[in-house]
């Protein structure tokens, strides 16, 4: 007589690791939809020459206020423009201006954060002064100042100073954020051993703090992306921003396109709906990206 | 508490001082002053005396300093200055704007709380739902969608099924009640859709947050009806987060407003700001911005009162 006995396999099953951009897509789905949609915005802007239908500045007035057709997809403008072919290459305005405004606000906000939790003491308070000056100013307050006050610099069909009156409001909040990560870094053993080594600021700063301080740096940027889209439409919106007859979101919904409500309502609709995708699509990577990389951040 | 409150008061006044030095001398960068622009315009050749003449009335020819001095001196006294622009006193430009943008913020802050504080907390509630699925999208939209563009959206959805867009002109609430109102309501649900879009998130994750407490599931572990659990225990200790996102949402409502008010055309203090800083109307702008930041901190520093006021386990030093 045997006794068949049959342990049961021990079925401890070790969760799958996937490639961290693998990770990011099983985790986040929604975060991966809008980034597969960024990504297409961003071909959009590159290759706007390939993708747009027509020439964004090509004034046809035999098609002056046409409807949606198969001809002009989303009608045309009172100067007989393209609007599908404006909005993309407005893709590549609102893209160009974002990036580079976020990229600089961000940077400069968290170097100048982690540099404000380094050295401490008197230099952070003086920063944090500086800072609690600018936060002082609704967003779009003080960028409307700065713009207003610079005037225009164009530089390689670029503006400048619009990039600078979006950077300028960014810089504080990030540098808030930074620095709080920061400060809990200062604490840790390989600062006090860097600092025991003799390295000097600079190399404490850049090669040990910085590094650390990326996940907060990420979620800011992608989050401050959206808010740039936004402010550099509602600047041109306002007449202040990108100016005729560079196409640009905010600069379509203004001017001519309020006095054809009725008459034209795509020049409208469509401009908008151009905005509010993109925003809600950095908004959503952003929140997926934070919920990826540290989800206690608060923003 | 009160050493607390007199501590931030006092440390406001630097705060306030670097505002009014940034803007100061950011006007001053701007390429050619006020004198010079406002003669352009007018057209013609003009005179390098009349020039200097109009500079010595505006007291632009005076060193940086001593200007800087009369217009801080002017503060203290409640004197901000004759806009260089019109030349009408400064406060009674505002004040007069004031009240407009005012109501409008109010309306929106009261549209958008009652919006979000019974919408955030339905979705945490039924979390994973549909119902909080139609909230989230309706919540992630708002933060998304441009409040000017939103206006626009809702004159020409008045237009398109009434055939009426909303007056031109103002009217005072005093006046005409309704009249204000059906003029007034549109322009503050265009901005208060961002603020209650905020404030839904808000009240669901707080809400979500406060659900998974111990004295929650003590309170239905003793058989307590669910709406006063809801209602008693949770939303009293998740409240504070909301209002301080209120609060803070308040203070950016202006921001929103200075785009809005010129999509529905209101001639409210965010209209004033716009055409004034293209104008270098160097009084107005620092009046107007210095205002604003007031503003801003006081805000900001009455939620965090606010914060000790309504949570007893808050105590400041």
């Amino acid at each position: 007589m045997s006794v068949i006995t049959t342990t049961p396999e021990f079925t401890y099953k070790v969760p799958k690791r996937h490639h961290p951009v693998m990770q990011f897509v099983v985790t986040q789905p929604l975060g991966a939809v809008s980034l597969v949609f960024i990504v297409t915005l961003f071909f959009a802007g590159v290759f706007a020459e390939f993708v747009a239908p027509y020439d964004p500045l090509e004034i046809d007035f035999t098609q002056m206020l046409a409807a949606p057709s198969a001809e002009h997809w989303l009608g045309t403008d009172a100067f007989g423009r393209d609007v599908f072919s404006r909005i993309i290459y407005g893709a590549r305005t609102a893209l160009a201006v974002g990036l580079i405004a976020s990229f600089i606000g961000s940077t400069i906000g968290a170097v100048i954060g982690i540099a404000s939790a380094h050295f401490g003491g008197r230099v952070d308070m003086a920063i944090q002064g500086f800072m609690d000056v600018l936060l002082s100013f609704p967003i779009i307050v003080l960028a409307l100042a700065v713009v207003a006050m610079l005037g225009k610099r164009l530089i390689g069909g670029v503006d400048v100073n619009l990039i600078l009156a979006i950077a300028i409001p960014m810089m504080p909040r990030v540098e808030r954020v930074v620095r709080s990560s920061a400060l809990a870094i200062r604490e840790m053993p390989y600062i006090d051993a860097a600092r025991a080594a003799g390295y000097g600021d600079m190399r404490i700063i850049f090669r040990h703090m910085a590094p650390n301080v990326v996940a907060p740096y990420l979620i800011m940027f992608t989050a401050f992306m959206a808010q740039a889209i936004l402010l550099e439409a509602s600047l041109s919106f306002l007449g202040l921003g990108v100016t005729e007859p560079t196409a640009a979101w905010g600069l379509m919904l203004s001017g001519t396109s309020q006095e054809f409500y009725s008459q034209a309502p795509w020049m409208i609709i469509f401009p908008g709906v151009a905005i509010s995708l993109a925003v809600f699509s950095f908004n959503l990577f952003g929140d997926s990206l934070r919920d990826y990389l540290d989800p206690r951040l608060k923003v | 508490m009160l050493r607390y409150t007199i501590h931030r008061t006092l440390l406001m006044i630097p705060t306030l001082l670097g505002v009014a030095v940034l803007v100061f001398v950011l006007l001053r960068l701007m390429p050619g002053d006020i004198v010079q622009l406002r003669f352009l315009m007018e057209g013609g050749q003009v005179s390098p005396e009349t020039i200097a003449a109009e500079r010595a009335r505006l007291g632009l020819d005076k060193a940086i300093w001593w200007q800087f001095y009369d217009w801080m001196t002017g503060i203290f006294v409640g004197d901000f200055g004759i806009s260089m622009w019109t030349g009408r006193p400064v406060a009674r430009e505002i004040s007069s704007r004031l009240e407009l943008s005012m109501q409008v913020a109010i309306m929106a802050t009261v549209l958008a709380t009652t919006l979000a504080i019974p919408l955030g907390t339905l979705a945490a509630l039924y979390k994973n739902s549909w119902i909080d699925r139609v909230i989230q999208v309706f919540a992630i939209a708002g933060l998304a969608v441009p409040s000017f563009w939103l206006g626009m959206l809702i004159i020409l959805g008045l237009l398109l099924n009434f055939g009426w867009i909303p007056p031109l002109t103002f009217t005072p609430i005093y006046e005409d009640p309704l009249k204000n109102l059906s003029q007034l309501i549109w322009p503050a649900l265009a901005v208060g859709y961002r603020y209650s879009a905020v404030a839904t998130r808000m009240t669901r994750s707080t809400i979500l947050e406060v659900l998974q407490e111990d004295y929650i599931r003590t309170a239905r572990a003793k058989g307590l009806y669910e709406r006063l659990v809801v209602g008693r225990h949770a939303m009293r200790n998740a409240m504070l987060p909301v209002i301080t996102v209120i609060g803070l949402e308040f203070a950016f409502l202006i921001g929103g407003l200075v785009v809005t008010e010129q999509v529905f055309n209101l001639n409210g203090i965010g209209k004033l700001f716009v055409d004034t800083v293209t104008r270098a109307d160097y009084t107005m702008v620092q009046a107007l911005v210095m205002l604003v930041a007031t503003f801003f901190i006081l805000i900001n520093f009455a939620v965090d009162l606010l914060y000790a006021v309504f949570d007893p386990r808050i105590r400041y030093r």
